[in-house]
């Protein structure tokens, strides 16, 4: 069984499976349940400052997306940070940690941007004995209309300066939690990295509102009638959090800075990717908040069945290996033709492909007086939508055509060279090539 | 009180929570989440295979899209637009051998979508409703009378009642409902569903029904068709087949369509009296549904002793299956040659049968089986042909029900081609109903 122990900024933990600074996070009593499921690490909720506690609702705080069979999707909050007092908090971290050794130990902070907030909140954090700080730049509803949260995550400036206050007043590692409101997460990152960040850990949740009550056209959550935008998370935020992540990593600006991978991560397989795409562990709330802390089990055995299979001894072998292949549309290699290929012994014929693509796209799927579908390669433009479509796995595939092919849909023979937009002849802007 | 092991023929052999149990709903109507769950599992096929294989053309992976999205009265009008009787045939098409079997998840998994209980899931919920949903379109002033008032008779008077004809039905039987009412096992319509659905149906208005009034005794063809600007016969098989056994004419050997028509109007099932010892003549579903209620009420030993070989059996595989996790014992290629008992039966007499190609035969070996009750499942005829062309047994009709007399339409089991099946009826009512107003109104 691979070696699932994680180094990520000098923090071990057995595994890199860490509980996301969220509701799972927010007490002793949950966090030893979780460090007793086996989570390797978790992200303590967000304290606030001394004062009074930050309120919630006394609502419904939570609207989700449902697949088939209620299977949940997505899911939005409209929670705030810690609603518990700071001492409170801090005494049970210390608690936890001190029993908890080789567990990683983050605590979230959120508090209004002025240095003496942070002055004020950093070394009773760092007493506890916590492994580091999490920023809270992201949580984009409520404590963001109070200037805080998002609100200071899509001001570069604000990231820059924030953190750099917590490099001054805090000795062990920064992480900066960005949020994906905003158009180009790699300026929020490069941001953060100026400011001495350790990391960036990313997504936060993103603005939403899951559903309107169509009897009482009141968005959901509801409370009295009205709701807010919350945060949405889960299984269906995932492609947006890993194409935001390989963008930080293959910049040349940030790239290399350690990252904490967020966003709908609910298998072994999510949590392969986004190390993949260049993180260093991920944080996972949805998947627990909807199965339990239970599911980490299925997270760690498929981990290291895969990391087995394909012969990598550790995480941190696996970290950034897809991010080469993340490049712009303009470097695709457009000399690749492929055509889709349908399996006639697992086609079940529902003739969801030829429905997909006469209606569509290409008119490139024939249908037959007995349910026969097959590719009209003449047509295809191998656009993947039948696959996407079948409800069978692999029955029907992407076949790559052979250099020296003729594909009979343009009639050009398929080349073996790559070549791409940029020296297309088609692209006024086309660079001769040499 | 009795027991499954009193002899003879006698009632009550079951206590009557037990009984009440037996006779309950074969398949329970799905509660929303189950209804959710099993509606997610439809691929929305292109060109579904099961609307192919539905004989009344139900918009299947429509009705199902719409009950996943929580418009099951939407639902149920795709359904009834089709199938007015959806409610009925939910209950009782045998979708093992129609859209069920057509399912892609049957082929993919073994595992069909669940077709029939969702379509109930949808009609019960619109039935539940006060109004019927159905307007009729203004009065035409056109007469029709439909002979018969079983599923073909129903959905042709609906049809035509829809498009504004003013429609009597006769039925010689004292309800309406046919088969429905009087043919149908007890457990796969309960809770009076049949009387309930043509109530419902009948909402419609614009259909007098008359009942007690048989074809041939005070109503003729030829005098409906002079009174009446077209006709539709929808009168079923009304005649059961002979066995031609030696002692058939013994006690307690009975035809199974009078034993089901009883079972399905007593009011009492513990005052109905069965057999210990039941053997059942036949291999279609009348023979199955004459079994396992036999042994639902009670009876020791059933036996289903059919002619030819388990293939040949029109019942369906479901059904046999049916029987047989009821503790109905399926016999094959075993024919009866006599009734034995002073009487009263007493013993069976069957002979081995089989084919070497050159057509069914005795073997010469015969077995006799213990019996105090016997019942007759071996096909139905036609009574009454009103002097029309035949084809076969059944009364020939060409395109919608068209038969040899010029404005006379027929459909159901009485007529030629389809199977007999409730949704064919329905089909063939349907859509002789639409000729027939195509024809009344000028436009064929």
């Amino acid at each position: 069984m691979a070696d699932l122990t994680t180094n990520f900024l000098g923090i071990k933990s057995p595994n890199p499976f860490w509980l996301a600074s969220a509701p799972p996070t927010d007490k002793e009593y949950n966090v030893r349940r979780a460090f007793e499921a086996g989570w390797g690490g978790v992200v303590w909720k967000t304290l606030g400052s001394e004062g009074p506690p930050v309120v919630n609702v006394n609502g419904p705080r939570y609207g989700a997306i449902y697949g088939a069979d209620r299977r949940l999707l997505g899911l939005n909050n409209i929670e705030l940070i810690t609603d518990r007092p700071l001492e409170v908090n801090l005494e049970e971290i210390s608690r936890v940690k001190a029993d908890y050794p080789d567990r990683a130990m983050i605590v979230s902070i959120m508090v209004p941007c002025e240095e003496q907030a942070w002055k004020d909140i950093l070394p009773r954090v760092a007493a506890t004995g916590a492994d580091g700080i999490e920023l809270n730049f992201g949580c984009p509803h409520g404590m963001s209309e109070r200037g805080m949260g998002a609100a200071v995550g899509q001001v570069p400036e604000y990231i820059e300066m924030v953190t750099r206050w917590c490099k001054q007043y805090y000795d062990k590692p920064v992480i900066v939690k960005l949020t994906p409101n905003i158009t180009d997460v790699r300026k929020p990152a490069a941001a953060a990295m100026r400011g001495g960040a350790d990391a960036v850990s990313l997504i936060n949740t993103i603005n939403s509102i899951t559903s309107v009550n169509l009897d009482t056209m009141s968005p959901e959550p509801s409370i009295d009638g009205k709701g807010s935008h919350g945060g949405y998370c889960g299984p269906a935020v995932k492609p947006i959090a890993m194409s935001m992540v390989s963008e930080i990593a293959r910049n040349p600006e940030t790239h290399g800075l350690p990252i904490s991978g967020i966003g709908g991560v609910t298998t072994w397989r999510d949590a392969a990717e986004f190390i993949s795409l260049g993180c260093g562990n991920v944080q996972v709330c949805t998947a627990a908040m909807t199965y339990g802390f239970k599911i980490v089990q299925e997270m760690i055995s498929g981990l290291s069945q895969w990391m087995d299979e394909k012969g990598y001894t550790s995480v941190e072998e696996v970290v950034g290996r897809a991010v080469p292949n993340v490049t712009d549309w303009q470097y695709l290699n457009l000399n690749y033709v492929a055509k889709a290929k349908i399996n006639q012994d697992d086609c079940i014929k529902c003739g969801r492909c030829y429905a997909a693509c006469e209606d569509t796209s290409h008119q490139a799927i024939a249908m037959s007086e007995d349910r026969t579908f097959t590719v009209i390669d003449e047509e295809c433009v191998a656009c993947n939508l039948c696959v996407d479509v079948c409800p069978v796995e692999n029955c029907i595939t992407m076949e790559a055509m052979q250099p020296g092919q003729v594909d009979p849909r343009t009639g050009k023979v398929v080349e073996k060279e790559y070549a791409n937009w940029t020296t297309h002849p088609n692209n006024p802007g086309a660079v001769a090539a040499e | 009180m009795s027991s499954p092991m009193t002899p003879g023929i006698t009632a009550a052999r079951l206590p009557a929570a037990e009984l009440a149990k037996n006779f309950g709903d074969l398949h329970a109507p799905f509660a929303p989440h189950e209804a959710a769950v099993a509606a997610d599992r439809c691929y929305f096929c292109h060109d579904a295979p099961c609307i192919t294989a539905c004989p009344t053309d139900i918009d299947i992976p429509l009705f199902i899209r719409q009950i996943s999205t929580g418009t099951p009265e939407a639902a149920a009008k795709t359904i009834f637009d089709q199938n007015i009787l959806g409610g009925m045939c939910a209950r009782v098409c045998p979708t093992e051998d129609l859209c069920e079997q057509a399912c892609v998840r049957e082929l993919a998994e073994g595992k069909p979508v669940e077709i029939g209980r969702l379509q109930r899931h949808a009609t019960d919920i619109l039935m539940a409703k006060q109004r019927h949903p159905y307007d009729r379109a203004p009065e035409t002033g056109k007469k029709v009378a439909v002979v018969g008032a079983g599923p073909a008779g129903l959905a042709c008077a609906h049809r035509l009642a829809m498009h504004g004809h003013d429609v009597t039905i006769y039925d010689a039987a004292a309800k309406a409902g046919g088969l429905n009412e009087f043919g149908i096992a007890a457990y796969k319509s309960t809770d009076d569903f049949a009387a309930r659905e043509v109530d419902w149906l009948l909402g419609i208005g614009g259909i007098t029904v008359q009942t007690g009034v048989r074809l041939g005794e005070g109503i003729s063809l030829g005098g409906l068709s002079e009174s009446y600007d077209a006709v539709f016969l929808g009168v079923g098989l009304g005649g059961v087949n002979a066995l031609g056994s030696e002692g058939e004419d013994k006690d307690g050997v009975r035809d199974a369509v009078d034993f089901i028509k009883e079972l399905r109007q007593a009011s009492d099932l513990a005052a109905l009296p069965v057999g210990r010892d039941v053997v059942v003549i036949g291999g279609g579903m009348t023979a199955v549904d004459a079994a396992v209620q036999s042994k639902l009420l009670g009876a020791q030993n059933v036996t289903i002793a059919y002619r030819r070989g388990r293939e040949a059996m029109s019942a369906s595989t479901y059904e046999q299956d049916l029987a047989a996790s009821k503790g109905v014992r399926l016999m094959f290629n075993a024919q009866p040659v006599a009734i034995h008992g002073n009487g009263a039966v007493r013993e069976i007499e069957l002979e081995y049968t089989a084919d070497d190609g050159s057509g069914l035969k005795g073997t010469g070996e015969t077995v006799r089986l213990r019996a105090d009750q016997v019942f007759k499942a071996i096909g139905q005829t036609l009574t009454t042909d009103g002097g029309l062309s035949l084809a076969g047994r059944k009364i020939a009709v060409t395109g919608a029900g068209r038969t040899s007399h010029s404005g006379v339409w027929a459909g159901g089991d009485c007529a030629s081609g389809g199977d007999d099946l409730t949704v064919t009826a329905v089909a063939e009512g349907r859509d002789a109903a639409m000729d027939i107003h195509a024809t009344l109104m000028g436009s064929n």
